[in-house]
C-alpha cells in the first residue's frame, strides 16, 4: 500500500512513525515520511528527519523522508491527493495529565479533509 | 499548552467537603475527600468497572480493571485532589484535580445509576471547595462540545470557554487570586 506518514516531532508522532515503519517492513508498504511544521513540537525538523531516517534504517526498509513546509494539515492532504497515496498515518493525539486524549489541529484537519483513509496510531 | 486563559476574577466560595444532601431520587449522598483507604480505592474501582462505556470522555475512564487501576493510581497520587460522592458504601461519583504545571486539570464522573439527580453539581462544587481550601488557583478542563449537559453544568459553576477551536471545548476557572502578584493584566481582548 502507498502510505504517507506525517510527523511533526510530538511524542505521538514518533509513536506513529515507529509503528508505520514496523508495519511497512511486514506489509511491504511503499512508505513516505513527511516531516511537517508543528508549532507545538519542541523537536526541530532536522532532528525529526534524522529520527525518521534512523527508524527506516533500523527496519531495513527503503522509504522516502521529505521535509514539508507550510500549513501541515493542508499540505498532507494535498500531497496525498496529488501523488495518489492510499492512506495517511498520523499520531493518535496528545494525552493530558488526566489521561484525556485530545487531537491536535493537524489530525483534525486531515480527518475532515482527506479523501484517503486516515489512521491515527495509539 | 501553558498559555491557557482563565477568568480575571476568582470564583465565589465553594463549600468544602464533607457535605451531605438528599438527591432528587431521595437518596442521601455524602461528598467526602478521598482519604486513601483501601476500601475507598476498591469502591472506586468497582464504580469504574461498572461504568457505561458510552459515558466515556476522550478515552477515560479506561476499560478493564487492570487499566482502571493504572489510571486511578496516577490520578489518586498525593499531589492530586480527589472527592467522592458516597451513597452508603457505594461510590455514586468521583471528581478529581490533577496537577498540570501551575494549574490543575479537572474531570468528573457520575455512575449512570446516579445521573440526573443533581449529584454532579454537588460533587463538582465539593471538589472545587476542596481545591479552593487547599490553595488551588487555576483549573481547566476539556469537554466534548456535543455534551450539552456537561457544558451547561460547567458554565453554571463559573467556567469560561478558553478555546473553542477544536473538537473539544476548553474551559477555565480561577479558584483563588494569584499569590505572586496582582498585575495579571496581559493581552485581554
Amino acid at each position: 500500500m502507498k502510505v504517507l506518514c506525517g510527523i511533526g516531532g510530538s511524542d505521538d508522532s514518533f509513536r506513529a512513525l515507529d509503528q508505520t515503519v514496523e508495519r511497512a517492513a511486514v506489509a511491504n508498504d511503499d512508505l513516505t515520511v513527511a516531516v511537517v511544521d508543528n508549532e507545538d513540537s519542541s523537536v526541530a525538523p532536522d532532528e525529526v528527519m534524522q529520527r525518521a531516517r534512523a527508524a527506516i534504517a533500523d527496519a531495513g526498509i527503503d522509504a522516502d523522508v521529505r521535509r514539508v513546509e507550510g500549513d501541515p494539515g493542508s499540505r498532507l492532504v494535498e500531497i496525498a491527493e496529488r501523488e495518489e497515496f492510499e492512506k495517511i498515518v498520523l499520531g493518535g493525539g496528545h494525552t493530558s495529565p488526566m489521561g484525556k486524549i485530545t487531537l491536535g489541529p493537524i489530525a483534525e484537519f486531515v480527518l475532515l479533509n482527506a479523501k484517503t483513509s486516515v489512521t491515527l496510531v495509539r | 499548552m501553558s498559555d491557557r486563559r482563565y477568568p480575571d476574577a476568582a470564583a465565589d466560595d465553594f463549600p468544602a467537603p464533607p457535605t451531605e444532601f438528599t438527591d432528587r431520587e431521595d437518596r442521601t449522598v455524602e461528598i467526602r475527600p478521598y482519604g486513601g483507604s483501601e476500601a475507598a480505592y476498591e469502591s472506586l474501582v468497582e464504580m469504574y468497572d461498572a461504568f457505561d462505556p458510552s459515558d466515556r470522555a476522550q478515552g477515560i475512564p479506561p476499560g478493564g480493571e487492570k487499566r482502571i487501576r493504572e489510571w486511578l493510581d496516577a490520578i489518586l497520587d498525593d499531589d492530586c485532589y480527589n472527592v467522592i460522592a458516597w451513597c452508603g458504601d457505594q461510590v455514586a461519583g468521583h471528581a478529581t484535580l490533577v496537577p498540570d504545571g501551575d494549574a490543575y486539570e479537572l474531570a468528573i464522573f457520575v455512575h449512570q445509576e446516579y445521573q440526573r439527580a443533581g449529584i454532579g453539581t454537588h460533587l463538582i462544587r465539593g471538589l472545587l471547595g476542596h481545591g479552593q481550601a487547599e490553595g488551588v488557583e487555576k483549573v481547566w478542563l476539556t469537554v466534548e462540545r456535543w455534551n450539552r449537559a456537561a457544558v451547561s453544568l460547567y458554565k453554571k459553576i463559573g467556567f469560561e470557554t478558553s478555546n473553542a477551536e477544536s473538537f473539544e471545548l476548553e474551559m477555565g476557572l480561577r479558584l483563588n487570586e494569584d499569590e505572586e502578584d496582582g498585575t495579571d493584566e496581559d493581552d485581554e481582548g
